[in-house]
C-alpha cells in the first residue's frame, strides 16, 4: 500500500502541548517540511522564542537554542555569524516580536541579517493567558482589554510585515494565513521561499503567518478560523510585500 | 616575546584575540568605547567577526547566540550598559554558554558618572541576574593583568561552560603600561560537543536552553550548577597578600585602589606601622580563607573601595567576626588618596608611633 502521508523528519516525535484548535501545530509542520523538502535539515539552527512556542526547542528535529522574550533575532545573528554556511530560523509569536522584541527584528531586518523569521501573529499572549498584545484588533477583548482595545487608550494594532517591508535589508517579507488548506498551501510556499531567500545569501526574511487562539479568543476551533478571516485578514491584508527575485 | 606600550582597553581588545576569541558584539559606552573601537579594527585582521549591536541588550544575546554555537566570544560595556546585559548572563549562565563579558566600571547608580568606580561588586559577585547563579570575576589592577586574566577568563569560560566576567575600573581601562603577551600553561578543554553546529543528520539535535518546566528537573538542573559553583570556589580563588602576619592593620582591595593602598602602606611604614594587605584577584570567588593568616598583632581591617564600601560584606565574612572592619572609599570618579587611606590606617592603629 503506497504511503500517502507521514509526518515530517523535520519533527521529533514529542507530542505538542497546543492546545485543540491551535494552529502552531501546523505551521510548525510547514517550517518542518520546507527544511527537509530543501535538503538543509541537518544544516538548520533553530532559535525558539518565549511565548506559546517555547517548548519549540523540543519539536524540530535539528539544533535549537532557546532565547529570552524578543531577542530570538539578536541570538540568531551571533549563531549566523559564526556559522554562515548554516540555514538559521527564529520561531516569534506577536507578544515576543511585536511587542519586547521590536528593537532585535528591526535591527536584524536593517542588516540584512541572513536569517528566516517565522512570526507568528494570533492577536493575542497566548501563554501567559490572554492579555492583549500590540497585534490585538481595536474592540477585541482580552484580559487587560476587558472592554476591548480602545484606539484612544493604547493605539492601532501594529502591521509588523508592512514596517519591516520598507527595511532594505529585508528582502523577503510576506503575509499568510493559515485558515483555510488553500492559505496553508500559501503559507508553506511563503515559508519555503522565505529559506530560500536566505541559502541564495539575499539578506533577512519573514513571514508573518495569521494564526488562531481558540483557548484565550473564547472561541471554538471552528469558529475561531472563521474569526481569523472575518476579522483578522481586513485588517492585516494578505500577501507579499518583497521578494527577493524582483530586484536587479 | 617584547613588552608593548597599551591602554587598558585595547589590552581588553589583544589579549582577547590572543587568547582566540573571534566574535565581539557590542555597544558604545564611555569609559570602555575603545574596546569596541579596537575590535572593529582588528577582528577583520584575523579573520573575525565584530558587530555593533543596536543595543546592550542585543549585544549580549548576540553572545549567547555564539557562544552557544561553540565559538569564543566575548562583549564589554560599562556600568549602566552591564545593568542591560544581566538578562542575557543569566540566561548564558542557565544554559551554560561560555562567554567573557568585561566591565570597565564608572560611577553609579543609574547613569552615575563617566568616572571610574566599583560600585559593580555586589553585581558582579552575586549572579547580577535573576536565579541562582554566579560568574568567576577577574578584578585586574595593571595593563598586564588584563592580558593576563582576559586570556584566562576564555579558558575558564569554555572549562565551565560558564560566563567569565572582567571588572575593572574606568582608570585602568584609560591608562597605558607596558604589557608582555606571555605563553600559556594549555588548559585540557572539554570539546564543545553541546553547541549548535547542524546536525548534519548524524546526532540528535543539541538544545542550548535554561527553562526546566519541571520542578523536579530544574532542581537537578541547579543542583548541578551548584557543585560546578563550589568547584569554582575551591580551585579558582587568587588573590595577593603580604605582611598578614604581623600586622597591625590589614587593608583589603582590588584593582586601581588597591594599587594607592600599597602607596598608602609605604607611608605608614615610615611612620612605624607594619601593615599588610589582601589584594583579591578573584572577587568571586573570594579569597576568604587567607584570612586565617592575619596575625595576633592586628587590631583591625581596612578595606578601601569606590564605592560605598560593598566589599565590607566579604571582609566581614572572611574574618568572622575576630576584628573590626573600617571602611575607606569614594564614589564615582572621586579616587581615594594615600593620605586619606595613611589617615584611616593610623587611626585603626592607635595613632603614629
Amino acid at each position: 500500500m503506497a504511503i500517502v502521508y507521514e509526518k515530517s523528519k523535520g519533527l521529533t516525535d514529542t507530542p505538542f502541548h497546543y492546545c485543540p484548535g491551535c494552529t502552531h501545530g501546523i505551521i510548525h509542520k510547514l517550517v518542518a517540511e520546507s527544511l527537509v523538502e530543501l535538503g538543509v535539515l541537518g544544516e538548520a539552527i533553530g532559535v525558539a522564542p518565549v511565548g506559546c512556542s517555547v517548548l519549540a526547542y523540543e519539536y524540530f528535529n535539528c539544533d535549537m537554542q532557546e532565547a529570552a522574550h524578543g531577542r530570538a533575532p539578536a541570538v540568531a545573528t551571533g549563531i549566523k555569524r559564526v556559522h554562515p554556511d548554516k540555514v538559521v530560523f527564529a520561531y516569534q509569536g506577536d507578544g515576543d516580536l511585536a511587542s519586547i522584541g521590536t528593537a532585535e527584528v528591526v535591527h536584524a531586518a536593517h542588516r540584512g541579517e541572513k536569517i528566516t523569521t517565522i512570526f507568528v501573529n494570533n492577536a493575542i499572549y497566548g501563554m501567559t493567558g490572554g492579555q492583549m498584545a500590540p497585534t490585538t484588533l481595536v474592540g477585541q477583548r482580552s484580559t487587560t482589554s476587558p472592554f476591548g482595545r480602545d484606539e484612544a487608550h493604547c493605539g492601532k494594532p501594529i502591521r509588523i510585515a508592512e514596517m519591516l517591508a520598507t527595511i532594505d535589508g529585508a528582502k523577503f517579507v510576506e503575509r499568510v494565513a493559515v485558515n483555510s488548506p488553500a492559505n496553508v498551501r500559501k503559507a508553506k510556499k511563503a515559508i519555503k521561499r522565505a529559506f530560500e531567500c536566505q541559502l541564495a545569501g539575499k539578506g533577512f526574511a519573514i513571514v508573518e503567518v495569521l494564526s488562531t487562539c481558540p483557548t484565550n479568543w473564547g472561541f471554538t476551533p471552528v469558529k475561531a478560523l472563521e474569526w481569523l478571516k472575518d476579522n483578522m485578514i481586513p485588517y492585516y491584508p494578505l500577501g507579499n510585500f518583497r521578494d527577493f527575485e524582483e530586484e536587479k | 616575546m617584547a613588552k608593548v606600550l597599551m591602554k587598558g582597553n585595547e589590552a581588553v581588545g589583544a589579549a582577547a584575540i590572543k587568547a582566540g576569541c573571534r566574535y565581539f558584539f557590542g555597544y558604545p559606552i564611555t569609559p570602555s568605547s575603545e574596546i569596541p573601537e579596537y575590535m572593529a579594527k582588528a577582528m577583520p585582521e584575523v579573520g573575525g567577526v565584530f558587530l555593533q549591536a543596536e543595543s546592550e541588550i542585543a549585544a549580549i544575546n548576540m553572545v549567547y547566540g555564539a557562544g552557544g554555537a561553540g565559538a569564543r566570544v566575548m562583549t564589554a560595556s560599562s556600568s549602566p550598559g552591564i545593568s542591560l546585559k544581566q538578562e542575557g548572563i543569566t540566561y548564558c549562565a542557565g544554559a551554560e554558554v561560555p562567554c567573557v563579558i568585561v566591565n570597565m566600571m564608572r560611577g553609579g547608580p543609574g547613569l552615575g558618572s563617566i568616572q571610574p568606580g566599583q560600585a559593580d561588586y555586589y553585581q558582579s559577585t552575586r549572579g547580577g541576574g535573576n536565579g541562582d547563579y554566579r560568574t568567576l570575576c577577574y578584578a585586574p589592577a595593571s595593563i598586564q593583568e588584563i592580558v593576563d586574566y582576559v586570556m584566562l577568563a576564555f579558558d575558564k569560560a569554555d572549562y565551565y561552560r560558564n560566563p567569565v566576567l572582567v571588572i575593572a575600573d574606568g582608570m585602568i581601562g584609560q591608562m597605558m603600561e607596558a604589557v608582555e603577551f606571555k605563553d600559556r600553561e594549555k588548559i585540557e578543554l572539554p570539546p564543545k560537543d553541546w553547541a549548535t553546529t547542524g546536525t548534519g543528520g548524524k546526532r540528535k539535535p543539541n538544545k542550548v536552553n535554561s527553562l526546566y518546566l519541571q520542578a523536579e528537573q530544574l532542581e537537578i538542573h541547579n543542583k548541578r550548577l551548584q557543585q560546578k559553583y563550589k568547584e569554582m570556589e575551591e580551585n579558582e580563588v587568587l588573590y595577593e597578600a603580604y605582611g598578614l602576619e604581623d600586622a597591625e592593620v590589614v587593608c583589603v582591595a582590588y584593582g586601581t585602589t588597591s594599587r594607592i593602598v600599597k602607596s598608602a602602606m609605604k607611608l605608614a611604614e615610615e611612620k612605624g606601622i607594619k601593615t599588610g594587605i589582601i589584594r583579591p584577584i578573584t572577587v568571586w570567588p573570594f579569597p576568604y580563607d587567607v584570612f586565617k593568616e592575619i596575625g595576633p598583632k592586628a587590631k583591625g581591617i581596612l578595606a578601601v573601595e569606590m564605592s560605598g564600601g560593598q566589599i565590607v560584606d566579604d571582609v566581614k565574612i572572611g574574618i568572622e567576626g575576630r576584628l573590626p572592619v573600617y571602611f575607606n572609599g569614594t564614589t564615582g570618579g572621586m579616587v581615594p588618596t594615600p593620605g586619606s587611606i595613611l589617615a584611616s590606617i593610623e587611626k585603626i592603629a592607635g595613632g603614629t608611633k
